[in-house]
């Protein structure tokens, strides 16, 4: 591992807790955040769970400070979420966003953009590239890239920044099972090496295999907030029953 | 007055002997215009970007601006040029009227509205989808529109060849600035306007068709050029 940021960037470093109070967002009259409250300690690996229009990615962007709410508050250990608080995070988006450069550069941008200097870059391209089975399309324009490979480049383009906070938003839903274990190795061995990481998923397995906690989102509300454990045996709402059950959730 | 065979006949032979008068022409006009062509592009896109990403009050409005700007007539830009340098005039100190550089001058007042309305919409859309993953990788402002200029090269190729082909077929604006003094501020549009009205249709037709040439050239180049970056998904 390379150094944390901390020393390269002098960013923030101590992200945690996570404090979100009475978060709204609104958008074309309508409540689409409707009043959350959560807090995220260090040390757990958090799955966002809900069923489509939730709000799910909405509060990650949110939490990520790439939309201001309509009000309410977000603290990352007492700091707004800003371009200070961003720098030690990573996100990666529903839809892949990819440069139009070559799969590699999408990496080596990332990277400058966190203040690697250019032989880290190289050498941490490189690293990633192979980690994320990517090395032999390395030259390849990162638009040509299957849907699949397009999800890997975005992951292994987050990490690569090696952040304190990855958020990402269903980053297997387009990948064979192979391929979505091989993610899900790398962002568990990311959160083995203390990165903390907030899932967003609809895959209620992927979930299983990695929440230590679960948050479940209905109706831009939190429905249940609970240890992996409890709301995987014994869910508390009747959403998060039904969500479960693999009923029709709206 | 030569008969229209006789011109033909003449001007393939201007071409084909590689005439002195002829060569100059073309050269200087490439000259002033893929001058005034980089100047408006170095202009033009940077202020198209800062257009497209900036939020400030009244940039609609300069939008608007620059849009009704890319159809500026010709004639008026040499006119207003002209009076600025003319000796009376606020630069006419500098002795730039009737030379290549006032020339460069009017043409890259005709073309910087071109190359930044079309970059801005360019630059616009792609910011809409780069938009919050360059906010998600903390991308500061200046590096921002260095990266939507640079991944929307392709595009960009397209502005700058609008504005060549724009400055390369104008002949108002460089006619009162510069003059069309032989050996001096002749280019391919106002020697052809002059040789035509003198009757001179064999040197006219010549410069015509080395101008069509140009033209062709040029966008079939800019066009495979942008054809080949499709294919590699960067467009
Ligand atoms: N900018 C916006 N303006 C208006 N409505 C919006 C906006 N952004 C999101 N929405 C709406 O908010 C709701 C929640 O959207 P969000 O993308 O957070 O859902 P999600 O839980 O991520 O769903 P999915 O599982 O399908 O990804 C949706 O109904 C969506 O249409
Ligand atoms: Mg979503």
């Amino acid at each position: 591992m390379l150094e944390r940021p901390i020393t390269r960037h002098g960013a923030v470093s101590a992200l945690l807790p996570l404090v979100v109070e009475d978060l709204v967002f609104e958008a074309g009259g309508r409540r689409l955040i409707d009043g959350i409250d959560l807090t995220l300690e260090a040390g757990r690996r958090s799955v966002i769970l809900g069923p489509n229009g939730s709000g799910k990615s909405l509060f990650l962007r949110l939490i990520h400070g790439l939309i201001p709410p309509t009000s309410g508050r977000i603290a990352w250990n007492g700091r707004p979420p800003g371009r200070e608080v961003r720098l030690s995070q990573a996100m990666v988006f529903q839809q892949p966003v990819l440069l139009r450069r070559s799969v590699a550069a999408n990496i080596d941008y990332a990277l400058a953009a966190h203040g690697f200097d250019k032989a880290a870059r190289r050498a941490r391209t490189e690293q990633m590239l192979i980690e994320a089975g990517l090395e032999h399309l390395a030259r390849q324009p990162a638009r040509r890239l299957s849907g699949g490979e397009q999800q890997r480049l975005a992951l292994a383009r987050a990490l690569a920044v090696e952040p304190d906070v990855l958020l990402l938003d269903e980053p297997t839903s387009s990948l064979d099972p192979h391929a979505t274990l091989r993610i899900e190795m790398l962002i568990a061995r990311a959160a083995q090496e203390g990165v903390r990481i907030v899932l967003v998923t609809h895959d209620i397995g992927q979930a299983r295999r990695f929440a230590d906690e679960v948050v479940f989102l209905h109706r831009g509300r939190i429905a249940e907030h609970a240890p992996a454990e409890v709301f995987f045996d014994e869910p508390g709402s009747e959403a998060a029953r039904s969500f479960l059950a693999g009923e029709l959730v709206l | 007055m030569q008969d229209f065979g006789a011109a033909f006949w003449l001007a393939g032979e201007l071409l084909v002997s590689g005439d002195e008068t002829l060569a100059e022409i073309v050269v200087l006009s490439l000259k002033i215009n893929a001058g005034a062509v980089a100047l408006a592009s170095a202009i033009g896109m940077p202020l198209g970007a800062i257009l497209a990403v900036a939020r400030f009050p009244g940039r609609q409005a300069l939008v608007v601006l620059v849009n009704s700007l890319m159809g500026l007539p010709p004639v008026v830009v040499g006119l207003v040029v002209y009076l600025m340098l003319s000796n009376a005039g606020p630069l006419g100190v500098l002795q730039l009227l009737y030379t290549p550089t006032a020339m460069i001058v009017a043409q890259t007042v005709l073309v910087t509205p071109i190359v930044a309305a079309l970059t801005r919409q360019v630059i616009e859309d792609m910011d809409a989808e780069y938009s919050e993953q360059l906010d998600s990788l903390a991308v500061g402002r200046l590096a921002r529109i260095g990266t939507l200029l640079y991944d929307a090269r392709a595009s960009l190729v397209t502005a700058v060849l609008a504005g060549f082909g724009r400055s390369v077929a104008e002949v108002g604006a460089v006619i009162i600035v510069g003059g069309n003094i032989n050996h001096v501020t002749r280019v391919m549009t106002t020697a052809i306007a002059l040789e035509t009205s003198k009757g001179n249709l064999a040197l006219a037709l010549a410069l015509g068709f080395v101008l069509l040439t140009i033209a062709i050239v040029v966008n079939g180049a800019v066009g495979g050029l942008r054809l080949a970056m499709v294919r590699d998904a960067h467009a």
